[in-house]
């Protein structure tokens, strides 16, 4: 998309230059050539197979940006003025957590979005996408960390004075140290 | 009666005596200016000071974020700041900016001598001062909004924003809205109905066509806004819950209603300065602009295109996906009129010998930066980058591609090209080169690295980060060039100083353009042209130095003042055949006045002191009232000569005069206010949780009295219009009809419903009874004031009134049978839904 954009923008500046100061240069091509190769033919098959791209993108990171669909978990993480709690509803004996999700790596987590208050917004932008918690709704959204690891999250809709501090931290874990975090005994 | 077809007078008399009616007085009476010229510098005047305030708090916002850990503002203030920065930006600097743009060119262009609705324009012009007032007001009383531009709720519920800040906005920006629906129904009416004669469709100048297809957009693009903050401000003030999601209402309500305004809101700010471009561009290259009617096709299709997008605002709110792609689609297939376009100017350009000149060095901008801003826009149009760049700085980059690209560097282009028209003079061009130079790097430097600070993952609006992120060198590096581009406007406000000041004095069109504008006087005449021109070719390619001195010697039309009239010449909007005289008003107060009563409104309003706002209210209605008085000079039922052996009737007597055309588009902008409020109302019983409610019933009897009234006042409006219809009897049933319908409306809302703050659906059927009741008062005063004209005996001037009426009664009753009918359609649902 980048190097896409840059042959495009190179395209139309180059022609402007072109045709500024080059008196006949473009002369050769009718007006209505101008516009149907380059209003038409040039941007319809890029946008096209772009957005056909991008469906078969989306399809793919709305599974979490993984193939393996069935063993999804689920995380509950409710927005308040101004931090995260993070539940697992399919967990029983599981802890809340505040500002600090805990999640296996290698498994795809869906998180689902709630608000006690105003609309925030999920996320962390090394494991996936960000999803809106809108009070009244739950949305939902996966993500997926390949490996164990520490990753920082943000709170992505203006939610206030305190939105700028609104962060926490995602740690992915092996299956063991996972099991043990949400009862909260691993040693931090 | 002078005749005014006797060709050849002479040029200073025709101009004293025309400048004697048309021109403003001194003094005190400049606050009565309604003249086009006037009306239109102002706006753009105006436009510019709240550009400068805008700027200014850009500069506090990139001071703010040029180190981590900034102690410069606390979260509070850089709410205030980052929120009136872009609320300025849109709605008290763009919007204005190019009205008053289109106000002073557009009858220019259009070889005529005002707009159509002169009064209507300075009272939009009024009302955009004072609402844009008290917005600044409450930025220095430190009071200004801070829930962001687009105002999300809850953040701007009474619950979470308790202060006075969120009714500033909401009351405020819906006070300067009136101008912008008030100047869209001026500018659509002008277009299609003021013109030179002989100017058909097909010959209009360009801009012509952005205009008309950019003022229909903002006839049904801001009515959604308006409802959107009317029923926010009816939550914060009386508790009714659209938007709470505890008693059925959803804050998804508002941006939906939001960005079905907003995203049509970037095009109708860049479509006009398209205009300029597709103007501008083809005269410095000394060509005709390639691809006209490709053009104009390229822009309608856009403006429908732009009401299919705003979805892509809401990519993370938990949109089905189906819906996300079927508007991440519509949002990529929107490049392909702006490739059309874009490549319609390169072919110009090819084919013609392009000079170069100030302008075209800030077309050359356009080009450069505007291409970005697209094509940044495709990226963000997809989905999975969506998920990623959303409401990060990639997106605030994006957004500034897209308007500074697309509306800053053509209205620089726009301004030193037509600059020597408005003073008369010719620039000095000492500065214009640095200060291009200094907008265009400061601007690069500053968006630029913007998108690498997004993509590395800060968040928009966040007033502090952490010096460990490494967002800090980016940062340092945008606010430099926020601070080099800063330096390079306050160069373009000297260079523009320095040209009234010592500009060359100039002859007749300095550009060699072929638009009727530059065949008159520089700086322009009150009146435009002393005589209307015939166009009989495309009005880019006329010759308007052998036209000025004929027009200026009164040999087109209208061609000498009669009977102290200002008179225009109306047109059939297809072939552009004179059709009829259209006689304006003269300068008067009515506007401040009107413009005063209104503001007294908005301010009852915003200070809670609702009791006193039925004064306001009745002071308005008698305010517009008075405007219909017109001129006592007897009006001629018959033909009126308007030279080269042309005779066509009055407009008071036209089968399509403006103001009938006017009615039915403030009609088209209504009903989609009203269909907006339907819809969203469903919206809320398809989406919102906590549906559907307790049962609520009124009686269905009221209601179809209520529908029987709306219905009577529709037959008795017709009964008066029709042509020697039963005036009195018609208007009493009118009158009558809606008396009934009004106090049955307004009865069952009040009396009858359960109270409106238990739950949406309640509070939806109020509302929509209000509404009913609303128009029915408006209809009952058209009915009386047809009435009392008719026992005046002043039956020559009231068939139009009556025509007008008839529309009104007609819509009201429409309006009330579909209140009736959601009632009962909401019951059902209800009933559905497991009662």
């Amino acid at each position: 998309m980048l190097w896409g954009s840059v042959v495009l923008f190179t395209l139309v500046v180059g022609l402007f230059a072109a045709t500024l100061f080059h008196p006949r240069f473009g002369r050769g091509l009718s007006q209505s050539g101008w516009i149907v190769w380059g209003g038409l033919v040039l941007p319809l098959p890029v946008l096209t197979a772009l957005t056909f791209y991008a469906f078969s993108q989306g399809e793919f990171l709305l599974n979490g940006g993984s193939d393996k669909t069935e063993d999804v978990l689920e995380v509950r993480a409710v927005g308040s003025m101004w931090q995260w709690q993070f539940s697992y509803p399919s967990l029983p004996g599981s802890r809340t957590a505040t500002d600090l999700l805990h999640i296996p790596a290698g498994r795809t987590i869906e998180i689902i979005a709630e608000s006690e208050d105003v609309i925030h917004s999920f996320w962390v932008p090394r494991l996936g996408g960000k999803i809106d918690a809108v009070p009244g709704h739950a949305n939902r959204l996966r993500i997926h960390a390949d490996q164990p690891g520490r990753y920082g999250g943000v709170c992505s809709e203006y939610c206030g004075t305190g939105h700028a501090g609104m962060r926490f931290e995602v740690r992915a874990h092996t299956a063991d140290d996972f099991e043990k975090a949400i009862i909260g005994e691993l040693a931090r | 009666m002078t005749d005014p077809t006797s060709p050849g007078h002479d040029p200073i008399a025709l101009h004293r005596a025309l400048d004697r009616l048309w021109a403003g007085k001194p003094g005190w009476g400049r606050l009565a200016a309604v003249n086009h010229n006037v009306v239109g510098v102002r706006f753009m005047l105006t436009a510019l000071v709240f550009f400068a305030i805008g700027g200014i708090l850009a500069m506090l916002i990139r001071t703010q974020l040029a180190s981590a850990n900034s102690v410069f503002m606390d979260a509070e203030t850089y709410g205030q700041v980052f929120t009136m920065h872009g609320t300025i930006m849109m709605f008290l600097f763009a919007i204005p900016f190019f009205e008053g743009m289109a106000i002073y060119l557009l009858p220019k262009l259009l070889g005529t001598r005002d707009l159509a609705f002169p009064r209507l324009g300075a009272y939009g012009y009024w009302c955009y001062l004072f609402g844009g007032m008290i917005l600044i007001g409450a930025l220095i009383g430190g009071v200004a909004p801070s829930g962001g531009w687009f105002m999300y709720t809850p953040l701007s519920s009474s619950v979470y924003s308790p202060g006075i800040n969120s009714d500033v906005w909401l009351l405020g920006i819906t006070f300067v809205e009136i101008s912008a629906l008030s100047a869209a129904v001026e500018i659509i009416v002008t277009i299609v109905k003021i013109r030179a004669a002989g100017m058909s469709l097909d010959r209009m100048p360009i801009f012509a066509w952005y205009m008309l297809v950019v003022a229909t957009m903002m006839l049904v693009g801001f009515p959604p806004l308006i409802l959107g903050s009317i029923l926010l401000e009816v939550e914060r003030a009386f508790d009714l819950p659209f938007f709470d999601p505890t008693r059925g209402g959803d804050p998804l309500l508002w941006q939906h209603l939001f960005w079905l305004f907003g995203h049509p809101e970037v095009y109708i700010i860049f479509l006009p300065a398209a205009g300029a471009i597709s103007t501008i561009l083809p005269v410095l290259s000394g060509t005709p602009l390639a691809g006209y009617r490709v053009i104009v096709a390229a822009i309608v299709s856009m403006a429908f295109l732009s009401f299919g997008l705003w979805v892509h605002h809401m990519y993370t709110g938990g949109i089905p996906h189906v819906a996300l792609s079927f508007f991440s689609a519509a949002s990529a297939l929107v490049a392909v009129p702006t490739a059309v376009q874009i490549f319609a100017w390169l072919a110009t350009m090819a084919h013609g010998r392009p000079r170069f000149s100030i302008p075209m060095l800030h077309i050359f901008g356009f080009f450069f930066v505007f291409v970005i801003g697209g094509l940044t826009g495709v990226m963000l149009a997809m989905v999975p980058f969506d998920w990623q760049a959303h409401d990060t700085h990639f997106v605030v980059a994006h957004l500034h591609y897209v308007l500074v690209g697309g509306f800053i560097f053509p209205m620089l282009a726009m301004a030193y090209y037509w600059l020597p028209h408005l003073t008369g003079k010719q620039p000095v061009q000492h500065l214009s080169n640095a200060a291009f130079w200094m907008i265009f790097i400061g601007f690069n430097v500053t968006f630029f690295f913007m998108h690498l600070t997004g993509l590395l993952g800060m968040p928009r609006r966040v007033f502090e980060y952490p010096t460990e992120f490494g967002w800090e060198t980016l940062n340092f590096i945008s606010s430099m060039g926020s601070f080099i581009m800063a330096m390079g406007f306050a160069l373009v406000a000297l260079d523009f100083i320095l040209l009234f000041k010592f500009g060359r004095p100039f002859r007749r069109n300095p550009w060699k353009a072929g638009t009727l504008e530059w065949a008159m006087p520089t700086p322009p005449p009150s009146y435009n042209f002393a005589s209307i021109p015939r166009v009989n070719k495309r009005a880019d390619l006329l010759d308007p130095d052998t036209l000025g001195p004929y027009l200026a010697s009164g040999r087109g039309y209208l061609g000498m003042p009669r009977n102290d009239r200002m008179e225009v010449l109306g047109v059939d909007p297809v072939t552009g055949e004179p059709d009829q005289v259209v006689m304006l008003p003269r300068q008067t107060y009515l506007p401040l006045w009107t413009a005063i009563a209104t503001g007294a409104f908005f301010l009852m309003m915003l200070f809670k002191l609702y009791w006193a706002t039925p004064l306001a209210l009745i002071s308005i209605i008698a305010c517009f009232w008075l405007w219909t008085r017109r001129d006592p000079l007897p009006v001629e039922n018959d033909l009126v000569p308007i030279g080269h052996g042309l005779s066509v009737p009055v407009h008071l007597h036209a089968s399509t005069p403006p103001s009938y055309l006017a009615m039915v588009l403030t009609l088209v902008a209504d009903a989609t206010l009203y269909i907006s409020l339907l819809f969203g109302c469903l919206f809320l019983w398809v989406s919102a949780p906590n549906w559907p409610p307790a049962g609520f019933v009124v009686d269905v009897k009221l209601l179809a009295l209520a529908v029987g009234g709306v219905i009577m006042s529709c037959v008795g409006g017709r009964l008066a219009a029709r042509p020697n219809g039963a005036v009195m009897v018609g208007s009493a049933l009118a009158l009558l009809g809606h008396l009934i319908s009004t106090g049955l409306f307004l009865a069952i809302a009040l009396l009858v419903l359960p109270a409106p703050s238990g739950h949406a659906a309640i509070a939806s059927v109020f509302v929509i009874f209000i509404y009913a009741a609303l128009h029915g008062t408006i209809g009952a005063v058209f009915a009386a004031h047809a009435l009392w004209t008719s026992l005046g005996n002043r039956k020559a001037i009231l068939s139009l009134d009556l025509r007008i009426g008839r529309l009104w009664h007609d819509y009201t009753a429409a309006a009330g049978i579909c209140a009736a009918a959601f009632y009962l359609a909401l019951q059902s649902l209800i009933g559905e839904g497991g009662l």
